[in-house]
């Protein structure tokens, strides 16, 4: 019955197909495609020279370094939180476990303003944290630990989101035959843990670079926008764009769009080189 | 090896999973847990592996606590129910794992690693299959490996969790025999979790008949196959042989 079903459900008419085909390269065209091609067009309005300058310039570089240092420090990290956190909730039973599901996923839920407003709050130097750490010359609000701690939290979901439903589909059975066959938990954790849940990490970890890179919302509101200082690249961006310096402005978006496209190209690769072992990892 | 179970009780929880039960395994012995689903039958293997610590009781391994043993220090061959072969390692690797896990002074050299592992193939009777992946083998096949991945360890004892629950009658058959010829030749104290009287009745030398109730599961009888089916002890036992 079911093979006639499916079968059935298959053979969808060709012109049902072509116009749902149609319709799927015609969203991603308008939605996904164009917006991106529209971002180099504006860079290169004035030709490559001008793109070249505008990227030349002393504040787009040091927006760029920032970025780029500000993933550098907080993608590594919420990689660890988010492998302890995935691993805790899905190797152990506790109490309190879905709320602690519901606390990795609140900075989904939470404006990424109103998390950087709490950090301004807490470590402000009107906080009794944040005076102290000012007099001591340790500043958290506009300066880098905050735009730090502000990328963090916004980002700390993607990896424990990723791993957490392929580690509790894999379950602790093949852990429990390691650790029978004479292995540690951490060699457990490194030959058997680690491999199984690599993609889904590699997968996780894109994401959260991705986002690091990109926040504009938290970052803007504890970074106080000092050019040269605390602009990262979103923030350069919108302050150059809103300087009618739209060359500047969409050189530096391109940037930021090439980082992000590298780093799909990237996983593609990876998918494509290791195809046989993703194909043997994967359930069947 | 000599395995004594000591009033061994286990709750998760609320709920309690057995009853302070006891049992004495002679050294060489196959001896198979039957129970209907709910008995404690895999919780007391897992006990007895280490998996799983009891709630009071003492289990003694040639006469010598064993309670507290890590389960990396029982030296349990563990043969789990869906097996747990490591799914991204080739059958080789699979079976060379827990001696490449040794420490360096009882790690053997890469070279006798490989020849056991051969000679491990060899005897599961597949010694082609070294390089394929665990997905790219039948569920007879994955059994066999992950048979012969706990022998490699050269177990002490050898646990197996419904070691032919997910096969067809074909296949169990020509692996019980399997799992009866490597007990004989290897001599290991082994034990073995079935629901299926048939196969407890026809391949071990002690059945131990359980049962499961709210109170938790517990030892209804502990016998030869023969004695079993000749004098079952308490009603139960009578209803579940019969079944
Ligand atoms: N990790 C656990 N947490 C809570 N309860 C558990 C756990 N493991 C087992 N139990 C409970 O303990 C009891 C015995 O379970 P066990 O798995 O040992 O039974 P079994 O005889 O192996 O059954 P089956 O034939 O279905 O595998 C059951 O009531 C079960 O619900
Ligand atoms: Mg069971």
């Amino acid at each position: 019955m079911s093979d006639i079903r499916f079968a059935a459900a298959t053979e969808e008419p060709a012109a049902v197909r072509r116009l749902l085909i149609g319709l799927a390269v015609a969203g991603l065209a308008t939605l996904v495609a164009a917006p991106l091609l529209v971002v180099f067009a504006e860079a290169l309005a004035q030709g490559w020279l001008a793109a070249v300058t505008a990227l030349g310039n002393r504040d787009a570089q040091s927006a760029i370094r920032l970025t780029l240092l500000i993933a550098g420090i907080s993608v590594p990290l919420n990689a660890a939180f988010g492998i302890a956190a995935a691993w805790f909730i899905t190797k152990f039973d506790f109490r309190g476990k879905a709320v602690l599901i519901t606390l990795i996923d609140l900075p989904f839920s939470v404006s990424p303003v109103v998390a950087g407003l709490c950090i301004v709050l807490m470590f402000g130097t009107n906080s009794l944290v944040g005076g102290w750490l000012v007099a001591s010359g340790h500043p958290i609000v506009f300066a880098l630990p905050g735009i730090v701690l502000a990328t963090m939290f916004v980002t700390f979901p993607f990896v424990a989101r990723e791993l957490i439903p392929v580690m509790i589909e894999q379950g602790r059975a093949e852990e429990e035959a390691a650790l029978t066959l004479g292995a540690s938990g951490w060699r457990t954790f490194r030959t058997v843990t680690l491999p199984n849940i690599r993609w889904a990490l590699l997968y996780g970890v894109l994401l959260c670079n991705a986002r690091a890179m990109g926040e504009f919302g938290a970052v803007a509101v504890v970074s106080g926008k000092i050019r040269g200082q605390t602009a990262t690249m979103p923030i350069t961006i919108e302050m150059l764009y809103n300087e009618y310096l739209s060359v500047a402005a969409f050189s530096l978006a391109a940037v930021l769009t090439l980082l992000a496209l590298v780093t799909l190209l990237l996983k593609t690769a990876l998918e494509i080189r290791h195809a046989d072992q993703l194909s043997a990892t994967h359930r069947h | 090896m000599h395995i004594e179970i000591d009033e061994i009780s286990k709750a998760f929880g609320p709920t309690a999973a057995l009853t302070p039960v006891s049992l004495a395994i002679p050294s060489g012995a196959l001896v198979a847990l039957l129970g209907p689903s709910g008995s404690g039958k895999t919780t007391l293997l897992r006990i007895l592996g280490g998996l799983e610590f009891p709630t009071s009781g003492r289990i003694l391994f040639d006469g010598a606590d064993a309670t507290g043993l890590a389960v990396q220090d029982r030296r349990a061959g563990f043969v789990f129910q869906s097996y747990a072969l490591f799914r991204h390692m080739t059958v080789f690797d699979n079976i060379a794992y827990g001696l490449k896990t040794r420490p360096r002074a009882t790690r053997p050299p890469r070279a006798e690693i490989a020849r056991r592992v051969t000679k491990l193939l060899d005897l599961i009777q597949l010694p082609d299959i070294g390089a394929r992946y665990p997905s790219q083998l039948s569920g007879g096949q994955r059994q066999r490996v992950a048979l012969a991945r706990a022998l490699a360890i050269e177990p002490r004892m050898l646990l197996l969790d419904e070691p032919f629950g997910a096969l067809d009658a074909k296949v169990r058959k020509d692996l019980r025999q399997g799992l009866r010829d490597i007990h004989d030749e290897t001599g290991l104290t082994t034990v073995f979790v079935t629901h299926d009287q048939e196969e407890a009745m026809e391949l071990a030398d002690l059945v131990v008949v359980m049962s499961g109730s709210r109170s938790g599961g517990r030892i209804e009888q502990i016998g030869k196959p023969a004695d079993i089916r000749a004098r079952p002890a308490t009603p139960f036992v009578r209803d579940f042989i019969s079944a």
